[in-house]
């Protein structure tokens, strides 16, 4: 994929809509092409969160690992959606497992790089940290929602 | 005589119209003096009537008290409303038994006898207007209301004496009767005079009327009785604040000001039980002791109970507040949406009988005016 | 006391008083199926002589236990097959549980049906979104039913179904059949995932934001609890909708069904004959109103 059509990727993308001009420059430079197979894991709780997705296809499944249960899905991430903060957020380690329950193509983001444009940056880091605290936001409330257990036997 | 015209009879003469009444099979029902109150109860001459009688109502306080006249209708409101005998506190409204292989519903006839409501006031004959919109108005109509209701004879008698709660001059429905009656009574006692304006309504009520002696009323007797009306209409205790009301309430929901009442409120329901239009029932089903028979009953209900508004996991209203804010707005605010009318007919029986006194003029005047701003918890 | 009078009017039988909609017509039970946990569907026919009730899809009958009690139940099967009235029930309740005690041969009484439908006419040439929320799927299955009958009158179909578990889905046969179509897209989310589960877990909101259905030109119905709806309508909202697009099924507590006896009220409305079924933007203002 040439730089060009990461730029218009990116561009397409829900997250990064609306960034232009060196910005978008500066987060193009930090990203690269992925893809994963059924099965296998984008990241592991507690290893460094160097990097962040964007995924363009297919399902990833956030887990926990449970004692005495196994991995617990406690949230699926799809086409167009971002997954992946603890990049942004000291100690930068992941805290849940995110496993491709599918075959999954996503656009991957040197996190390490980009936090560091960002403390020379404040604007980029400020846009940025907007997308992201919106995430952040919806992701609460969705799980809040869940945890009202709204269809149990109450 | 046709309905339209006008009698002038003694006040000895009542007990005349009411005999005929009993003859042609009507049971006479209206207020009585019992237990120091005037209840609505069965009757059977003029001199059960309250004769001489009169009442001082006011938030939570009720008296009787003697009047100097002989006066057959000197009160206001009676304790109770006519709605009784019209949907019973207790109604089977449908019975069935076991069959092999299931069950029958059991036909029995179910006698409806004719009766008469003697004394009913400008503000219960609204009630009964108001009634027959909800149960007769509507997609559903209930056949053993209208039953009951085309049996009944309304012997109706203009107000003379408003209590301290009565506010029917500012819900419109009041102290002159509207349509709806058969016979309409006014009293006029002065020195020496004690006579009855007979205003016929209806064909049934002329017909009963030829029993009295024909004695056409004078444009002067008209002029005399309905100046007492007149004067009545300014001696109102209560007074309704109608302007702007509901734009007003419907922007109240979530006042504070309900749970303010809700301190003082103890969700006893008084005030749906002696109000003339309320008319919340519940259902219940049970069977005999064998469960070879089954009935189905529907039996008075109060929005103020908490069950009212039972759903699967729990009631929708359960705060205090909540509960007097759905009577308040369904009295004065829904009922337009729902009947195209008021709920309130002004007879202020739930101020009188509301332990506390409670005053729906009150919570009414203040409700969406000029208060604290704020939402309720 | 008045002697009785000869010409009292007399009613001609206790079935009379309320006649029609208060007398509960014998159906018979001919099937009841377990479900999930405390839910069973069950299916009723008209006994001998009795004439099968015709049904709009979203309106609910009256389900009588003799001796035991009413309940008000959606009805959840085909309106071009009201010979066969299926009914899907949760047994939280004395007659709830009385219902799942019967057997085929049993008699259940019907009284209905009764209360607004779907508006599935209106949605003609529109894309339809069907919303459901655990045991909500039930009140919507019967405009499913209609929509896939007369599929070319509408535009896309779109089935949204969130439920407790995978364990807690209802008609999950039903719901594989569905999915395997190419006219219909149905998507099913479960806010807690089992180990097997290899589909979206989060809320039914989440499948409303990424949904392929045209905002402008689409009719939304949902059904499930009230706050599943409110979030579920913001998020339709949020996507473009009109509130005047967007139809919920709403419950409160009933007793005779017919708009007499007041329990059901829900700020000026009688869920029994002015609801279950709702357009939004006319109860919008109540439903953010807390004991309402």
């Amino acid at each position: 994929m040439t730089i060009q059509t990461f730029e218009k990727v990116l561009a397409e993308h829900p997250f990064f809509r609306d960034l232009h001009g060196p910005q978008l420059d500066t987060v193009v430079g930090c990203v690269a092409n992925t893809s994963f197979a059924p099965g296998e894991f984008v990241f592991r709780e507690g290893e460094a969160a160097d990097r962040f997705y964007l995924v363009r296809e297919g399902k990833v499944a956030v887990e926990v690992f449970v004692p005495n249960k196994g991995p617990v899905t406690i949230e699926t991430i799809e086409g167009g959606e971002v997954l992946g903060w603890s990049w942004l957020f000291a100690p930068y380690r992941a805290r849940f497992d995110a496993r491709a329950l599918t075959a999954v193509r996503a656009l991957s983001l040197d996190g390490a790089c980009l936090r560091a444009k960002c403390e020379k940056d404040p604007a980029l880091g400020y846009e940025l940290l907007k997308r992201f605290t919106e995430v952040v936001v919806s992701r609460l409330e969705a799980t809040r929602m869940q945890l009202l257990d709204l269809y149990g036997r109450d | 005589m046709d309905p339209g015209d006008s009698l002038l009879a003694a006040a000895s003469d009542l007990d005349a119209l009411l005999q005929a009444l009993r003859r042609r099979g009507y049971t006479l029902l209206g207020p009585r003096l019992r237990d120091g109150a005037v209840v609505m109860d069965e009757l059977e001459r003029a001199s059960d009537l309250p004769v001489g009688w009169s009442d001082e109502q006011d938030g939570g306080r009720y008296r009787v008290q003697r009047r100097p006249d002989g006066a057959l209708f000197g009160y206001a409101a009676p304790l109770t409303a006519w709605k009784r005998w019209l949907n019973p506190p207790e109604a089977v409204v449908w019975q069935g038994r076991r069959v092999k292989g299931g069950f029958a519903a059991v036909d029995e006839a179910v006698p409806v006898p004719r009766q008469a409501f003697v004394g009913v006031r400008a503000c219960d004959l609204a009630a009964l207007q108001v009634r027959d919109r909800v149960f007769l108005g509507g997609p559903f109509v209930d056949s053993a209301y209208r039953a009951r209701r085309e049996a009944t004879f309304v012997l109706a008698a203009n107000c003379t004496s408003p209590a301290g709660t009565c506010f029917c001059a500012s819900t419109g429905t009041g102290p002159a009767c509207g349509e709806g009656y058969d016979l309409l009574l006014t009293e006029i006692v002065s020195d020496g005079r004690h006579e009855l304006l007979v205003e016929i309504g209806s064909e049934r009520g002329a017909e009963v009327a030829g029993e009295l002696p024909q004695r056409r009323a004078e444009p002067a007797d008209l002029a005399e009785a309905h100046a007492l009306v007149e004067a009545a209409a300014g001696r109102m205790g209560r007074v309704l604040e109608s302007e702007g009301l509901r734009e007003r309430l419907q922007r109240s929901y979530e006042s504070p000001r309900f749970d303010e009442v809700a301190k003082r409120c103890l969700a006893c329901g008084n005030c749906t039980m002696v109000c003339p239009t309320c008319f919340c029932a519940t259902l219940t089903d049970a069977t005999d002791i064998t469960a070879e028979r089954a009935w189905r009953r529907a039996t008075w209900d109060s929005c103020f109970s908490q069950e009212f508004s039972y759903v699967h996991g729990g009631s929708v209203r359960t705060s205090g507040g909540a509960r007097y804010r759905q009577w308040l707005t369904h009295k004065l605010l829904t009922w337009h949406d729902q009947f195209g009318t008021s709920g309130c007919v002004g007879c202020g029986r739930c101020i009188t009988w509301c332990p506390v006194g409670i005053d729906i003029t009150e919570e009414a005047r203040a409700l969406g005016r000029g208060e604290a701003q704020g939402r309720r918890a | 006391m008045v002697a009785t009078d000869p010409a009292a009017s007399t009613v001609a039988g206790a079935s009379a008083l309320l006649a029609g909609p208060m007398q509960p017509d014998p159906f018979e039970v001919r099937q009841v199926a377990k479900e999930t946990g405390d839910t069973f569907t069950m299916t009723l026919a008209p006994i001998a002589g009795v004439a099968p009730r015709p049904f709009a899809p979203g309106q609910f009958n009256m389900l009588y236990v003799f001796g035991v009690g009413e309940v008000p139940i959606s009805i959840s099967g085909d309106p071009a097959r009201p010979e066969q009235l299926v009914h899907t029930i949760r047994a939280v309740g004395a007659t709830t549980r009385a219902l799942q005690r019967l057997r085929k041969g049993d008699w259940v009484g019907v009284r209905g049906p009764f209360g607004t439908a779907w508006p599935v006419g209106e949605a003609h040439g529109r894309d339809v979104v069907l919303i459901a929320g655990g045991i909500g799927l039930a009140p919507l299955r019967p405009a499913i039913y209609h929509v896939l009958l007369h599929r070319a009158l509408y535009g896309r179909v779109v089935v949204l179904y969130g439920a407790r578990t995978p364990h807690d889905m209802l008609y999950p046969k039903q719901l594989r059949d569905l999915r395997s179509r190419f006219d219909v897209e149905v998507e099913v989310s479960v806010d807690r995932a089992t180990a097997d589960w290899q589909g979206a877990v989060g809320v039914v909101t989440k499948l409303v934001q990424r949904s392929p259905f045209e905002p402008q030109s689409a009719h939304a119905f949902i059904c499930g609890p009230e706050v599943m709806i409110r979030y579920a309508a913001i998020a339709l909202e949020q996507r473009g909708m009109s509130d005047d697009a967007i139809f919920v099924s709403m419950e409160r507590n009933m007793k005779c069904a017919v708009g007499l006896c007041g329990h059901c009220q829900f700020g000026p409305f009688f869920v029994c004959k002015d609801g279950p079924v709702f357009r939004y933007d006319r109860i919008k203002g109540y439903f953010g109103m807390r004991e309402v």
